[in-house]
């Protein structure tokens, strides 16, 4: 049961959110203009970082926002929560394999 | 390759077991091999046992970063069945259990394949309208599946509490007779034996850390024994796809979650069938130890840390109480969690990929295990004769740019 | 009932207070504060169980959770619990105890025929055999489950109740042995909020089985108390007895499992049997001590031998003499305190059999002074005796540990205590993903780098001196207290002057070799429950399976019911040993949780029964069940399915209501719908961009239907949104969807388009929903309000008003999902029910009916209208289902871009078509499969399936709807539903509506 810290909330149990998959996947402006592999790509294609991995939670059954969190998909640390809409804060590298 | 069999065994018993052979070699790579696989779990092995026994190409090595049969093959639980919805998976999972049903002596090693039969459970009216779309489905693809009336449930498994404390209660069932369970490693293992007996070498603790590509083709791959060269390479590599993926420059439609199981501790048979539920997320059977084998659904985060969180454990373990109120004394032994690819629609890959030469076979999510032989038995012809075959022609990755999704999480059972 | 092995005095158990209890059905008497083991050894059994493979007789082999052997049924069905360990079981009153795993019975099992042709049982024999022929299999299979598994699980529902519950605190203390009472102390006298939990019932833990040592000049079991009055008086610290911390998950969160009422007899009203604690700590004390490991040679598993510090604990904690004639068999210090304390008791030591060729130390020479045999250098060879140790076989080693000289010197006991060293209890350590460290020296596994805020102490730190355990008990909780922002406070220090033994350095040997070689004599078990030898894993290593995990589960070391806490270094020391390759290389199994077995009803806690998941119900629910509803389940709620009269069937029934609906009027309770309130300057842009349909236009007061996709394209929810306001709009949805759908489109908002000022929030709950509709809709209402004008003009279909009805403030849309003219009044959820009274009493005149979902699937169906979720299945597009007329071309969407994919645009995708059964009584079955073209056998091609299917009363027939390829091209063709019972229904293409497709009735 992940321990995690809603910017807006404080740290709560896991069991209150819903998660979104990988973070800063934006939306095409002009979803006609792109050719099929690309919208597919769009769609489904996805990273799934070994490491650190930028990601999306909502904090569900709290105050319903949207937030992003950088966690270590291996040791489920996590390293950074900052807000929709905002960029990613330094991290450290890490050994992904 | 030594048969086994009870006069072999009481052979070797003459003389105190000291000189069984050993099932499979550990010898070193090679410079270079026709077609290196990597991933030595049930589908990598496989794939290398078919494509040695089918096509002839016996120069192949496996390459398995940690031990053979350690991932989801050794942590799965254990169910086959074949009763998928759309026809393309049908189709190839029926392929599967026909393999299966052959499997031990194809091998002449015991996978302990167990038809005792599958049932999976309606809870609701909407439950059962998705049953019997499913079971028609099979029958008139030639697949055994029965719709059973909650009574024919009860008799079926006579431990189920049909009323479930009147909140999941069990309206009805389909049932695939065919279906079961079978010993998990004992398949890594047979397929492991198989292969290496006809030429495959079975290298293990040797990670990939890359891929030879030149002009676009690949040339082998980089391991932590050494560069590998091969003419083809299949990545077979469950739960850790997208990271090959990466390294070879291309993206796949997968999220990667944790999958969890559990087993109880053994007990007298009480229960002969495997029973699923995918409105509350509970699987369970019994296996020869003893133990019941119950499995739960996925967490919802990327997670490769093959462990999960308390409040899935929890939600599946409320559910088996619920439809077996008599196992809430029983107690937890042993839980795990694999890594599980999953795909947006619940179906697997088998396809050529971007760069020439390189195959991949993965997001089989939940359900892998029960696709072992198939998947093996058409990933070998899909990397010999560099095109699909006619089974897995549908589970091309193209279809992520087409739109022809197989949609089989109705199937599948966990809503992922 | 005489305890012919207890001792006249001494120990922790309460005299004055005889038990009795019963084991197979044999009456036997013992003390509380006796443990089942405890009290079974006073009676002289040794004997309480058969092994899993060969049969073969066991004994009681530990005093704790490690414990392989005694696994009893205790109690009757229901309230039986398999496998239960009689190490750890405390004897209550009355309790029933029976053997497992043996017929007819423990002494006599007709099963043991398998030990005399164990050669032919290896280990993975399954793997090579019962292949032949392949049809019996199944067969074969039934044996061997037949004589696999332990116990029996119980066969009735369990009536115990089990609970939860969440916790917090700053420093949690595992364990409450000297390490941890120390680290509990020092942590709560900081002021830090403490847990400390103990699986025993008595703090102490070693101290309980070693009473002599002393600690600050107290007795240790007087300082155990005063540490213990000491806790108690501290308002923050809390101490749970009797319960096990068993996994240590990620983010410090650690679950503990309190057995709570197993120790009562009986089980009082007001308390949960098990209760599973989900506890998040800031630190983290381990201090769960270690485990004895056996040594491993020939016949190392009769009943009579144990391990030596259980020798001791049932000596000095329970007062009973676990034999009267004992051999020690040792490779460290232990074993010594185990004699000195048995012979203390009146026990005869025949002998301590030492490994190691030169023990000279304090030890060794109080176990001389007091005239007891040691033979330095020296392996027990072989074991005698079926049902009880009658004998062993001594010899010398050699230098190299490797061979025995002669067969040995035989000596008479029928005890043999073993000592192979101690591991430390490292499993939550490890599980918290910590890294374990080997230690040659001490010959196992310590806690290496943390993972986790934890810091371990005592015992498990490979501590194993009795001063150093409490010092680093004591700085684990100042240093944890520091960490979670308590300091330590200098107002008082601890003193402790325990006396610290030096210990010798043992010898690792973790096989000990016997005069016969391996596999050929007796059997050298490692792992005493699955029967595991050391041949075994020399048979895996040697057929290649040389991973460790390979050799786990190839002979199953480590799977019994102890998970390998005895067994897997023995294991692990063997392998590598074989591979001839130090043994850290080896590598360790995963420590898997749970550490001891957890009941499944703990993990449900009170999510059983009707709470399993929260039940929904409308403000009318009362009514419904009053008037004889059958309810279906729909998402979470629970929904009116139809209102049998008298005798009536439930086609009767539908038929009735649908009947009534298109004729004067029915009733349907539509609270379930979910309700989303939107509002901000930018929502009707918001709209646009999550229906497919354009929003910009729509008129206050005015209703439209819309289409939801998912990005894919595939429909994934409907429904009407009105607008209420210049900003202001009411979303319905589907009831199975609502939070679904809310969660949909907060996401959109929130993450791609924070730019719109747009706010939702769901209002489901807040309104009751009676719909009305039929004929004399418009009538029944008048009845009730007079201040809504309900002339078609100005109040046409797909729009809404605000008024009083019944007397009630209400929300009315004019919208139908009948084809009838209809109302949905919203009034407040309180109202509900005064509101649905009010109609049903002025709508007696009109008969107005209830009715339920099958009459609406019904009347819907009959207008074609479609069911998210039952004519769309997550693969279906607006074009599909035929309503292009909703797809806006001007404006993008989400999913829009999906829809123009080569696959979708296949003229053979499934659309949504109307099928007529050529017989018209016959009701196609939902979910039957649709063909062209029949054959005799499966398979056969289907085209598509019956989405929708039912009896329409009105027009006299049965109508239904299916996806079927290319079906909008079919128009009129015949197909085929061939259905499992062997019937094979024609019936033919059609468009999909079927009563008054202009809408007259609607707008009526």
């Amino acid at each position: 049961m992940l321990l995690i810290d809603c910017p807006y909330c404080g740290p709560r149990a896991e069991l209150e959110f819903s998660y979104g998959g990988e973070a800063h996947i934006v939306r095409p402006k002009d979803p006609e203009a792109l050719s099929d592999a690309e919208w597919g790509d769009y769609l489904f294609m996805r990273k799934n970082t070994k490491g650190v991995f930028l990601e999306r939670w909502c904090h569900s059954h709290g105050c319903r926002r949207w937030f992003n969190v950088a966690r270590d998909t291996v040791t489920y640390e996590i390293l950074a929560v900052y807000e929709m809409g905002s960029e990613p804060p330094a991290l450290p590298e890490r050994n992904l394999v | 390759m030594v048969r086994y069999s009870f006069l072999s065994l009481l052979r070797n018993a003459l003389s105190y077991h000291e000189n069984w052979p050993q099932a499979w070699r550990s010898p070193e790579p090679k410079p270079s091999y026709e077609v290196v696989i990597v991933g030595g779990g049930g589908h990598g092995l496989a794939t290398a046992y078919y494509l040695a026994k089918e096509h002839g190409i016996t120069d192949v090595a496996v390459i398995e970063r940690g031990w053979i049969g350690g991932g989801n093959t050794g942590r799965n639980t254990t169910i086959v069945r074949s009763n998928y919805l759309w026809d393309e998976s049908a189709a190839l999972y029926e392929h599967a259990l026909k393999l299966w049903e052959g499997l031990s002596q194809e091998l002449n090693y015991n996978v302990m394949f167990s038809q005792r039969g599958v049932m999976n459970l309606a809870h609701n009216q909407h439950d059962l309208r998705e049953t019997a779309r499913r079971v028609n489905a099979n029958r008139l693809n030639g697949i055994d599946s029965e719709m059973l009336t909650a009574s024919q449930v009860k008799a079926f498994c006579p431990v189920i509490d049909l009323r479930a404390g009147g909140r999941y209660p069990v309206l009805g069932a389909s049932l695939q007779r065919r279906g079961g369970t079978a010993r998990h490693d004992a398949v890594a293992w047979g397929y492991a034996r198989g292969a290496d007996a006809r030429g495959v070498d079975i290298i293990q603790n040797c990670p990939v850390t890359g891929f030879i590509i030149e002009n676009g083709r690949v040339q082998g791959v980089e391991t932590a024994k050494g560069p590998i060269r091969a003419r083809k390479v299949g990545i077979v590599a469950a739960g850790h796809s997208s990271v090959l993926a990466e390294m070879a420059g291309f993206r796949l439609p997968l999220q990667i979650l944790p999958l969890q199981a559990l087993v109880s501790e053994p007990v007298k048979p009480i229960i002969d069938c495997v029973v699923m539920s995918g409105a509350v997320h509970a699987y369970v059977s019994q296996s020869d130890k003893g133990e019941l084998v119950i499995g739960a659904g996925v967490d919802h985060y990327v997670g490769y840390g093959q462990r999960g969180s308390l409040m899935v454990t929890e939600e599946t373990l409320a559910a088996i109480c619920e439809l077996f109120p008599l196992f809430r004394r029983m107690r937890m032994l042993r839980q795990w969690g694999g890594i599980v690819d999953t795909c947006p629609d619940a179906s697997p890959i088998l396809s050529k990929t971007p760069v020439e030469g390189l195959y991949i076979n993965c997001g089989w999510g939940t359900g892998g295990f029960k696709a072992t032989p198939g998947s093996g038995h058409v990933f070998a012809h899909t990397i010999a004769q560099d095109r699909p075959h006619a089974l897995n022609a549908a589970f091309s990755i193209d279809r992520y740019q087409t739109g022809y999704l197989i949609d089989e999480h109705g199937a599948a059972a966990v809503a992922h | 009932m005489v305890q012919r092995f207890r001792l006249p005095e001494g120990g922790l158990i309460d005299r004055s207070r005889p038990l009795e209890f019963r084991f197979d059905g044999q009456l036997l008497e013992g003390f509380a504060g006796d443990s089942l083991a405890s009290a079974l050894l006073a009676n002289g059994i040794h004997l309480v169980g058969r092994s899993f493979k060969y049969h073969r007789p066991r004994g009681i082999f530990t005093a704790g959770p490690e414990e392989p052997n005694a696994l009893l049924q205790l109690g009757e069905d229901p309230r039986t619990d398999p496998n239960s360990r009689a190490t750890q079981t405390e004897l209550v009153e009355g309790l029933s105890a029976r053997t497992q795993n043996c017929w007819p019975s423990v002494r006599f099992d007709v099963g043991e025929v398998n030990s005399l042709v164990s050669r032919l049982f290896p280990a993975g024999f399954y793997y090579k055999t019962f292949m032949w022929p392949a049809s019996l299999w199944m067969q074969y299979e039934a044996v061997i489950r037949r004589a696999a598994g332990l116990g029996k699980s119980p066969t009735r529902r369990d009536p115990a109740r089990y609970d939860k519950t969440f916790a917090h605190c700053d420093v949690l203390v595992v364990g409450a042995g000297p390490a941890g009472l120390a680290a509990a102390l020092a942590a709560g006298r900081s002021g830090a909020r403490v847990l400390l939990v103990e699986q025993d019932h008595s703090l102490g833990g070693s101290l309980l089985g070693d009473p002599e040592d002393r600690i600050d000049g107290l007795p240790a079991l007087a300082w155990v108390a005063e540490a213990e009055a000491e806790l108690a008086a501290m308002a923050e610290v809390r101490i749970l007895r009797r319960t096990v911390a068993y996994a240590y998950n990620d983010h410090n969160y650690v679950l503990l499992h309190e057995r709570v009422t197993d120790h009562l007899s009986g089980e009082p009203e007001h308390l949960p049997r098990h209760r599973l604690w989900k506890l998040r700590a800031k630190q983290v004390v381990l201090a769960a001590g270690a485990i004895e490991r056996p040594l491993v040679f020939a016949d190392n598993d009769r009943p009579g031998i144990m391990l030596a510090s259980a020798c001791r604990t049932y000596v000095n904690r329970y007062a009973v003499k676990p034999g009267e004639r004992a051999v020690v068999f040792t490779n460290n210090d232990s074993g010594y305190g185990a004699a000195i304390d048995m012979r203390a008791a009146g026990m005869q030591i025949a002998a301590v059999v030492d490994l190691r060729e030169n023990p000279e130390g304090p030890l060794t020479d109080a176990a001389e002074a007091e005239g007891i045999r040691v033979l330095a250098g020296h392996a027990v060879t072989g074991t005698q005796g079926r049902l009880r140790l009658s004998g062993i076989r001594v010899a010398p080693l050699n230098a190299e540990g490797d061979r025995v000289f002669g067969a040995g010197e035989p000596i008479e006991c029928d005890l043999l205590a073993v000592s192979g060293g101690w591991s430390p209890t490292v499993h939550l350590f490890s599980q918290s993903g910590g890294k374990l460290a080997w230690s040659e020296e001490q010959g196992c596994y310590r806690p290496g780098e943390a993972a986790q805020a934890t810091l371990c102490a005592g015992a498990v730190n490979g501590a194993f001196g009795l001063a150093g355990t409490l010092r680093e008990g004591h700085q684990a909780g100042e240093q944890a207290a520091s960490a979670a922002g308590f300091p330590p406070k200098q107002s008082k220090k601890l003193h402790f002057e325990a006396g610290d033994e030096s210990f010798l350095p043992a010898r690792w040997l973790w096989l000990v070799p016997s005069d016969k070689p391996l596999g050929r004599g007796g059997k050298a078990f490692h792992e005493l429950q699955n029967d595991v030898t050391a041949a075994d894993l020399h048979l895996a290593l040697d057929e290649g399976y040389s991973s460790i995990e390979h050799v786990k589960r190839y002979t199953t070391t480590g799977m019994g019911t102890d998970q390998g806490k005895l067994g897997n270094l023995n294991a692990i020391g063997i392998v590598a040993e074989r591979l001839r390759r130090p043994l850290p290389e080896v590598g360790v199994t995963t420590f898997r949780p749970p550490y001891v077995p957890v009941s499944f009803g703990a993990f449900a806690g009170r999510d059983v029964d009707e709470l399993l998941d929260p039940i929904r119900k409308t403000a009318m629910h009362g009514w419904h069940e009053k008037n004889g509803a059958v309810f279906e389940d729909v998402g979470q709620w629970r929904r009116p399915w139809y209102y049998p009269r008298g005798g009536e069937t439930m086609h009767e029934a539908v038929n009735r209501e649908v009947e009534a609906c298109r004729a004067s009027i029915g009733i349907l309770d539509a609270s379930t719908l979910g309700k989303i309130d939107i509002q901000g300057p930018d929502s009707a842009e918001f709209l646009n961009r999550v229906y497919t349909n354009a929003w910009s236009k729509l008129g206050i007061g005015r209703c439209r239907y819309g289409l939801m996709l998912g990005e894919d394209g595939m429909v994934s929810d409907d429904g009407v949104t009105a607008r209420l306001g210049e900003q202001h709009y009411l979303m319905t949805t589907t009831s199975g969807n609502a939070a679904a759908v809310l969660a949909h489109l907060e996401e959109w908002l929130q993450t791609e388009w924070p730019e719109l000022r747009v706010y939702m929030t769901s209002v489901t709950e807040q309104y009751a929903t009676a719909s009305i509709s039929g004929p004399n809709a418009r009538a029944l209402m008048a009845e009730l309000t007079d201040d809504i004008d309900l002339s078609p003009e100005a109040f046409p279909h797909m729009s809404l008003t605000h008024g009083t009805v019944a007397g009630l403030p209400a929300r009315v849309f004019r919208i139908s999902f009948t084809g009838e003219a209809g109302y949905e009044i919203n009034v407040s959820a309180r109202s509900g029910l005064a509101l649905w009274q009010a109609l049903v009493t002025a709508g007696e005149k009109y008969a107005i009916t209830p009715f339920g979902t099958e009459a609406m699937h019904v009347l819907r169906a009959e207008k074609g209208y479609i069911i998210v979720g039952q004519e769309t299945d997550g693969s279906v597009t607006p074009i599909d289902l035929g309503m292009d007329w909703i797809v806006s071309k001007r404006k993008d969407f989400v999913g829009k871009r999906s829809l123009s994919r080569p696959d979708m645009l296949l003229p053979d995708r499934k659309q949504l078509v109307g099928l007529l059964t050529e017989e018209p009584d016959t009701v196609l079955p939902e979910g039957a499969q649709l063909v062209e073209q029949l054959k005799p056998e499966p398979p056969m091609t289907m085209l598509g399936h019956v989405t929708s299917s039912y009896y329409s009363p009105n027009l006299g027939r049965s109508i239904a709807m299916a996806l079927v390829k290319g079906g909008r091209d079919k128009q009129g063709q015949r197909l085929w539903a061939p259905l499992a019972d062997g019937r094979k229904i024609a019936c033919s293409i059609c468009e999909p509506v079927f009563v008054d497709p202009k809408g007259e009735r609607l707008h009526a």
